[in-house]
């Protein structure tokens, strides 16, 4: 089980290669989109704003190739940024993202300190294979000041409290994404990980009938 | 509910956890990755590692001790001590931590904060503010270089500086209190709480629970930071997030 992790140069990789590793994975570090076209699955970290992100994936040939995987629906796990890009664009310096999922990423409003740091309890909206084993309500552990609103609210497979409301987990058939770092949420972060293998697995042994490389 | 963290500080010395009263009598505790394991394992919410030595020709030995941790401790990680411009913070983040903590810097050249969190985000920048309780007037002075340099700056005022620059974080310390096990000054973290809108970390002079709940009660901390109390095992990161809970404080309780 392949999982391309890609990197932009935005910081920690170390702690998403080590907990994927943990769960069983083999982990690429993509930084170019061959590293990404061999791989089973997908996972895009990242923290900060949209804007030097995008322009980062662009300049390197990621954009592309990220592009390309989520038009083929191969399974994806957005972490912090990587989830907020799915969106169609961010307030936060008003960058145009992928628009995989209808909405735009805002500020946080009402909140009582921000950045919004620390473990905060995600409540689930819905069942959702990524999140077996893992207690309704547990506390993950979060770092960010801005947060997507998707249009249509059925992809919101959990939501979290600070100050209000916010939507703190999608899935749009096998694009998920999170806003919390289940690489820095100790047990309950590494079981979602494993879950996220898990269900590329499940997704890779169904359309294996297809020849490499169909989707390049 | 947003939790309030309850943080061990690990004093790192030439890739060894070392105690020490001020800097001086230092003993080996341990391995840092060994430590932040268990610590990990008993509920800590985060680790932070301030090196202690931060000599520019040890900074590999830094390097690997924070990877050797990050690969072991799936906890969010703070690294201080001796960064002191955009690419030492880089390299620290690529070595697995997640926050970067200016000190010294961040008061030698103030610009170092928004071109750090330009780069990488406010989230990541912490700012540690050292405090000494002025004698002749109201209020505390900043002070730096483990408390020996006083640097004419009003506490307060710096916070609000620093914040405005792009601190994600603040570090609060007070030297006073600072290895006496006095309790943490808590009219300097609730002067600071209630002017800025980022999270406050309380630091210096915790020797028990009851200190740890009055710092989040009184003086308004989002998070509490201690390091002697746990290092010496008369408590443990179990035993005071018990009775924090038992004190009515919102705290994450499984591990």
């Amino acid at each position: 089980m392949r999982v391309a992790v890609v990197d932009y140069g935005a910081g920690n990789l170390v702690s998403i290669d080590q907990a994927l590793s943990r769960v069983g994975a083999d982990v690429v570090i993509a930084r170019d989109r061959g590293a990404i076209e061999d791989a089973d699955a997908l996972v895009v970290p990242g923290v900060g704003a949209a804007g030097p992100a995008m322009r980062r994936l662009a300049r390197s040939g990621l954009l592309d190739a990220i592009r390309t995987w989520l038009a083929d629906d191969r399974p994806y796990l957005g972490i912090c940024l990587g989830l907020q890009l799915l969106f169609d664009g961010s307030d936060e310096d008003g960058t145009e993202t992928l628009g995989v999922i209808e909405g735009r990423t805002v500020r946080l409003e009402d909140a009582p300190t921000l950045p919004h740091i620390g473990w905060n309890q995600v409540d689930r909206r819905r069942d959702h294979p990524l999140f077996d084993g893992i207690p309704d309500g547990a506390d993950l552990y979060f770092v960010h000041s801005y947060a997507g609103v998707p249009r249509d609210v059925s992809v919101a497979l959990a939501t979290t409290m600070h100050g209000r409301q916010f939507v703190s987990a999608v899935a749009r058939g096998p694009i998920l994404g999170v806003q919390f770092h289940p690489e820095r949420s100790g047990r309950d972060g590494l079981r979602l990980l494993a879950n996220f293998v898990a269900i590329a697995r499940a997704g890779s042994a169904r359309t294996a009938i297809q020849p490499a490389g169909v989707t390049a | 509910m947003l939790r309030r963290r309850v943080i061990p500080c690990l004093d790192v010395a030439d890739g060894r956890v070392v105690k020490g009263t001020r800097f001086v009598d230092l003993v080996d505790m341990g391995d840092p990755a060994d430590l932040a394991e268990r610590y990990a394992a008993d509920g800590a919410d985060e680790i932070v590692f301030l090196d202690i030595a931060a000599a520019p020709e040890r900074r590999r030995t830094l390097l690997d001790v924070v990877e050797r941790t990050a690969r072991r401790a799936f906890i969010p990680l703070t690294v201080g001590g001796g960064v002191r411009s955009v690419i030492d913070m880089r390299d620290v983040l690529r070595a697995g931590a997640d926050k970067v903590s200016l000190n010294t810097a961040a008061v030698a050249q103030p610009n170092l904060i928004a071109r750090c969190a330009d780069r990488f985000g406010r989230q990541a920048v912490v700012v540690a503010i050292d405090l000494r309780r002025r004698r002749e007037a109201d209020g505390w002075e900043v002070v730096i270089e483990g408390g020996r340099t006083p640097t004419g700056l009003d506490g307060v005022a710096w916070a609000e500086r620093v914040v405005e620059l792009g601190a994600g974080e603040l570090l609060v310390t007070s030297i006073d209190r600072d290895g006496t096990g006095g309790g943490y000054d808590v009219d300097a973290l609730w002067a600071i709480r209630s002017r800025v809108g980022v999270p406050v970390i309380a630091s210096g002079g915790a020797s028990g629970p009851d200190d740890l709940i009055r710092a989040i009660q009184d003086g308004g901390a989002d998070a509490v930071l201690a390091a002697g109390m746990f290092h010496r095992g008369t408590h443990t990161i179990g035993s005071v997030k018990a009775a924090m809970y038992a004190a009515g404080l919102d705290i994450r309780t499984a591990a």
